[in-house]
């Protein structure tokens, strides 16, 4: 028995088929336990959990806008102090706050009541939950939406070559604001994700993990191949794996020897109009931010 | 004044919604193949893999939705499919 058995993230929602947010909500929950309130952005891990009457949270849950699940938790938070000092509630019990967000609700709209909750010190977990995408709305770009990636609003066509921006890196981002952990990670690992969900909320303060997860609705792909895209994204290091913990940058996982992202990039539509010319300054990017996080 | 939100007082309600009828293709998990290394169980969207009296993982065909990772993911092939017959 290695993973805990306790499921607190029911079945019966409405996640496509091989839904990787509800992977990451499962998986979430299973590391953090029953002690926890959650505040959730407006996306696609809210709606299909939550269409009301229904929920497949086992937690207590707050929908939040779509702009400030940050500012949600950290009022949770503050209530929760508040409670503890004035009137001896909850004296010794532990209580996570976790707000979690797609990569719109937290890299766009929710950003700066994101930057406010980590900089006013508040003790939470922020979770951004990156599909790269405004999957909900109908897979539209989002800051987080990487070079090249064609979406409905960063087309494929005979000019626009899809996305034309990088990624925007909201873990580094996070880790300027000087809070004590940062974390990046990925569905297809899951004991690394759990450990950094736990370790995160053994620490006091604001803590921050941003988490790949495909979606084979907005990046097109068979449901099957959830987990092995999101292994493709770190063995490529198109999306490398690491912690920053009061400043100390570690990688948590090392490939042997990166593989050609060409691998990655072929097996999604989101991708398929590119040519080897493409690929190539795709794969020459990857190379110089490996080199620079000594991937 | 309170503003009432809409409250729900059911923790994981949405089981009541049998996503089962969602699949086109059905995994088959051999028990006998099975090695007992969780990737099924860890990586279903559904939690739909569990655990039987005898500790033998089964799935529950009341939310699979046949998204078909648990196959993808099993490393001895111990879980196959089979097109639904409506
Ligand atoms: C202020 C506001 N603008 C727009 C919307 C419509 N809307 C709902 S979800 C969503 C996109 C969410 O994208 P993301 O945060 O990446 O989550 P995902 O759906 O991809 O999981 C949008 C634009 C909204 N709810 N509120
Ligand atoms: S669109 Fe993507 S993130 Fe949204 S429910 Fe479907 S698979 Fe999940
Ligand atoms: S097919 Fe998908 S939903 Fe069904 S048991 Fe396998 S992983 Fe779970
Ligand atoms: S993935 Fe295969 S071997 Fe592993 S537990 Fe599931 S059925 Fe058994
Ligand atoms: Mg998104």
């Amino acid at each position: 028995m290695q993973f805990p058995r306790e499921e607190l993230f029911a079945p019966g929602h409405r996640g496509c088929a091989g839904c990787g947010a509800a992977i990451v909500a499962r998986l979430l929950l299973k590391a953090a336990g029953k002690d926890t309130i959650i505040s959730n952005a407006t996306g696609c891990l809210e709606v299909m959990t939550t269409p009301y009457p229904e929920t497949a949270w086992r937690v207590p849950w707050i929908h939040t806008a779509f702009e400030n699940a940050a500012a949600t938790a950290s009022g949770v938070e503050a209530a929760i102090k508040a409670l503890k000092r004035k009137r001896g509630k909850y004296k010794d019990k532990k209580i996570n706050v976790i707000a979690i967000g797609g990569d719109g609700g937290t890299a766009d709209i929710g950003f700066q009541s994101l930057s406010g909750a980590m900089e006013r010190g508040h003790d939470m977990l922020y979770i951004m939950y990156d599909n790269e995408a405004y999957m909900n709305t109908g897979i539209q770009r989002s800051s987080s939406t990487p070079f090249m990636a064609a979406t409905t609003t960063s087309p494929a066509g005979s000019k626009i070559r899809g996305e034309d921006r990088p990624k925007k890196d909201v873990a580094m981002i996070m880790a300027a604001h000087g809070i004590p952990y940062v974390a990046t990670a990925c569905i297809s690992y899951p004991e690394d994700f759990m450990r950094k969900v736990k370790k995160a909320l053994s620490i006091e303060g604001p803590k921050f993990i941003q988490v790949l997860q495909p979606c084979t609705t907005g990046w097109g792909y068979p449901p099957e191949k959830t987990i092995e895209i999101g292994r493709l994204a770190v063995e490529t290091g198109i999306f490398p794996l690491y912690e920053i913990e009061n400043g100390e940058f570690r990688i948590t996982y090392k490939p042997a020897k990166r593989k050609p992202v060409k691998e990655y990039l072929k097996m999604q539509k989101r991708y398929r109009h590119l040519t080897d010319e493409d690929i190539e300054r795709i794969q020459k990017y990857i190379d110089e931010k490996c080199k620079l996080l000594g991937l | 004044m309170v503003t009432i939100a809409a409250i729900i007082y059911e923790p994981g309600s949405s089981i009541k919604n049998k996503t089962g009828t969602w699949r086109t293709f059905r995994p088959i998990l051999d028990t006998n193949k099975c090695v007992k290394c969780e990737n099924c169980y860890i990586f279903c969207p559904e939690g739909a893999i569990q655990e039987d009296e005898n500790g033998n993982f089964k799935i529950d065909y009341d939310y699979c939705k046949g998204c078909l990772i648990c196959m993808n993911e099993c490393p001895v092939n111990a879980i196959t499919k089979v097109r639904e017959e409506k």
